[in-house]
């Protein structure tokens, strides 16, 4: 009775509970977003598809940028690369030996040369040998030589986050490792138009910028994205849904949860949410959160990372720091527990609409 | 003039007999894997690595500074290898007046170079000014060489204004914008990959230039230096891999470093050509930089040196090499057998410098690099709330 309870938390599809599909049924439901009628004319592109269109823009604007790692040449084990060694030529789309230490620190000499370099990891798991030349090295380049050096070209783009069978080394989330190093920019879309205006955001902003890409959304998120060159800002969030009475933080795949939850709140509850993507992770919009936070004065943050030293203790130490006296109730993080990434409990681990639920109860009981 | 030994003819089946594979066990059929272009065998050997030659070490001077590969003499003209000399010894004047003022706690640490003037003014001599250098910590004679000042060494040790670092490091962390050599940086290794990724652009925009990238062979042991080599070699990236092999990385000795024949024989595992030579020997140093570079730019590869050679120096003002290398081994190093021994051995000879220059020079370069340190040492520290 428990287990088919917990089962049918896990499936969208009320009724026929099978493992089959609640281990396919993705946690969520991804609703194609209206693009912005001001950036013209649109074609419809998945995730993957409208990376794979950010990169062909940003190569055929700039002519140095190149774009190399492991299996990207015949198109990338996820597709994001896709045609673009026949359009621009070996040269500037290669394949790398399997090193990411290599990578990383290769991409720093490139962008250190002028070169605009996008380096891919293959999973963010695997980002952690080219952990050094991330953090003591592109990081600290232009700091350390007084602005004479700087390896701003580079970005650095990898897959993040669960994908509903990647346990501990295909779902990894590690955006605070990087957080916690000044120097670096982390950003993460929600979906194909924030993929494609953040990555060329990235790729031209001059410092040296990690792109997660949330895998779940390569195939299942698809919506018309303008064709034109647009890029959306670095370090501004984006109120998605307005609300008056709890504000929601997340970024990536989560904030598809937070925007179902926010809806079964108004349903259920009469509650009205604020939901906030977030989309840089360093250096972030604090203005935003904050403005929303002492609006609301209930706040939640939810990310698929583990709990202690995740992100959202960075935002619920500056929340309180700056939202003291508005807050009536505590700020609530629902996140990946403090365990590596499982594989068939991933249904548990995950910040589900569930548990997201129950934290919006919570909030609005506290007082 | 000096020709690089190329193929030797059926080089392949000579090597696999050396390797003691017997003739008639080789050239059975061509193996059809991926993976290697060899040929099958009917031996089972395995290459057992102390059986197999080690790779000898090229040099022109012997220990006393006297040709003995006059073929292979340069043929410097008298102002050029005066002025080569002149440089490495400043160098050394520098690193004992700055080693010392570290002692007295008026700067907070410092790395001599002592004993590895040759490899640093021999290769920096072989490049070209725009051929970009990622040293790795004790290479401030390629900052001389190409025209940084010990006074600007000293700004950056005081960590000055003045400083084009802008005060942001240790001391010897120098940035050489002005002279094409990237910023040392603490972690080792890491300037190696990134050494790599610079030649591969270069390589898009001039074809007769390379990267040159110094590190120790402790260094050698980091996974950086691996990946940066095998990257190197499968993307055909110009750059010149420098080792200098001087005996220790801190208290390491080599033998606890590695167990194969130094660093060069790596390169052949990577598919990179790999020359050895005497590092303490200017000529030596010079020719195989030289060739080497002309190897790297023709042919668009990399290319890996060993120079072998010795710190004499302890490896910084934190260490003291006494506590694990013997007095009388160091004082060999120092005394008997120094580059800079050897140079002035040879320009003596050929009377092209004697005992009064070089007491004038020695005295003058003093003078330089004290009035230097006076003014660093008085000049105002940065301000952190000036933009710049």
């Amino acid at each position: 009775m428990l287990c088919r309870k917990l089962l049918g938390r896990c499936a969208l599809r009320k009724g026929e509970v099978t493992l089959q599909n609640v281990r396919t049924a993705a946690h969520f439901t991804y609703l194609p977003q209206t693009p912005n009628p001001a950036l013209g004319d649109t074609t419809k592109l998945n995730m993957f598809q409208s990376i794979n269109n950010a990169m062909d823009i940003a190569m055929e604007k700039d002519s140095s940028a190149v774009l190399f790692g492991e299996d990207v040449a015949f198109g990338g084990v996820f597709r994001c690369s896709l045609g673009l060694q026949d359009k621009y030529g070996s040269a500037r789309v290669f394949n790398t030996p399997l090193t990411e230490q290599g990578i990383i620190g290769f991409g720093i000499g490139v962008a250190a040369a002028g070169t605009t370099a996008i380096a891919e990891i293959q999973f963010a798991d695997y980002i952690f040998p080219g952990f050094d030349q991330l953090v003591n090295e592109a990081a600290k380049y232009r700091y350390r030589s007084g602005n004479e050096y700087n390896c701003g070209g580079l970005t650095v783009r990898a897959p993040w986050g669960a994908v509903g069978h990647g346990a501990l080394y295909h779902s990894q989330s590690p955006e605070a490792f990087f957080a916690h190093c000044p120097g670096l920019k982390v950003v993460i879309p929600r979906g194909p138009t924030q993929a494609k205006g953040l990555l060329l955001s990235c790729i031209r902003d001059q410092n040296p910028c990690i792109f997660f890409e949330p895998k779940i959304l390569y195939r299942i998120a698809a919506e018309e994205v303008p064709v034109t060159d647009y890029t959306i800002p670095l370090s501004q969030a984006e109120v998605l849904r307005e609300g008056s009475d709890v504000t929601m933080i997340g970024w990536g795949t989560v904030v598809h949860v937070l925007l179902e939850v926010a809806q079964m709140a108004h349903d259920e509850l009469g509650v009205s949410c604020e939901v906030i993507d977030l989309q840089t992770i360093m250096p972030y919009d604090s203005e935003t959160i904050e403005k929303s936070v002492k609006k609301t004065g209930k706040a939640m943050v939810v990310h698929e990372a583990p709990l202690t030293q995740g992100f959202g203790a960075e935002l619920a130490a500056r929340l309180q720091e700056e939202c003291f006296l508005h807050l009536e109730a505590p700020i609530q993080r629902v996140t990946g527990w403090d365990t590596p990434f499982p594989y068939i409990y991933e249904p548990f681990y995950l910040p589900d609409k569930w548990r997201c639920f129950d934290t919006v109860k919570k909030l609005v009981d506290y007082m | 003039m000096i020709q690089v030994a190329r193929k030797v003819k059926n080089f392949g089946a000579f090597y696999q007999r050396a390797l003691g594979f017997h003739h008639d066990s080789v050239r059975d059929e061509p193996a059809p894997y991926p993976g290697v272009k060899t040929e099958f065998t009917k031996e089972m050997r395995f290459i057992l690595p102390e059986e197999v030659p080690t790779i000898p070490i090229y040099r022109v001077l012997n220990s006393q500074g006297k040709v003995i590969n006059p073929d292979h003499d340069p043929g410097f003209e008298k102002e050029d290898l005066v002025e080569m000399y002149k440089v490495m010894v400043k160098t050394s004047i520098m690193d004992r007046i700055l080693y010392q003022s570290q002692r007295q706690g008026r700067i907070s640490f410092y790395m001599t170079n002592f004993g590895e003037e040759a490899t640093q003014i021999g290769s920096a001599r072989a490049l070209k000014f725009k051929d970009v250098v990622f040293p790795q910590y004790r290479e401030a004679g390629v900052f001389l060489w190409r025209g940084y000042t010990p006074l600007e060494c000293m700004h950056q040790c005081f960590g000055t204004s003045k400083d084009f670092g802008k005060g942001k490091q240790m001391p010897v962390h120098y940035t050489g914008a002005k002279v094409n050599i990237q910023a040392v940086s603490s972690p080792l290794g890491t300037q190696i990959p990134q050494a790599a990724g610079y030649a591969y652009a270069l390589k898009q925009r001039d074809r007769d230039a390379c990267a040159v990238c110094y590190f120790g062979e402790g260094a050698a042991s980091e996974g950086d230096c691996h990946s940066a080599m095998n990257m190197a070699a499968t993307l055909d990236c110009p750059i010149m891999f420098f080792c200098r092999n001087n005996g220790y990385a801190i208290s390491t000795a080599t033998k606890d470093q590695y167990r194969g024949d130094g660093i060069a024989s790596r390169g052949i595992g990577y598919g990179i050509p790999a020359i050895r030579f005497d590092g303490n020997d200017l000529f030596a140093v010079y020719n195989a930089t030289k060739a080497a570079r002309k190897l790297c730019v023709e042919e668009q590869r990399p290319v890996v040196l060993e120079a072998m050679t010795y710190r004499v120096g302890h490896h910084s003002t934190s260490d003291d090499s006494t506590a694990y290398r013997s007095v009388d081994e160091v004082k060999h190093w120092d005394t008997v057998d120094t580059p800079i021994n050897r140079i002035r051995n040879y320009l003596t000879g050929r009377a092209w410098w004697d005992e009064t220059q070089e007491k004038e020079f020695r005295s003058n370069a003093r003078g330089e690099i004290l009035r230097g340190f006076k003014e660093a040492e008085n000049t105002k520290l940065p301000n952190p709330l000036l933009a710049t």
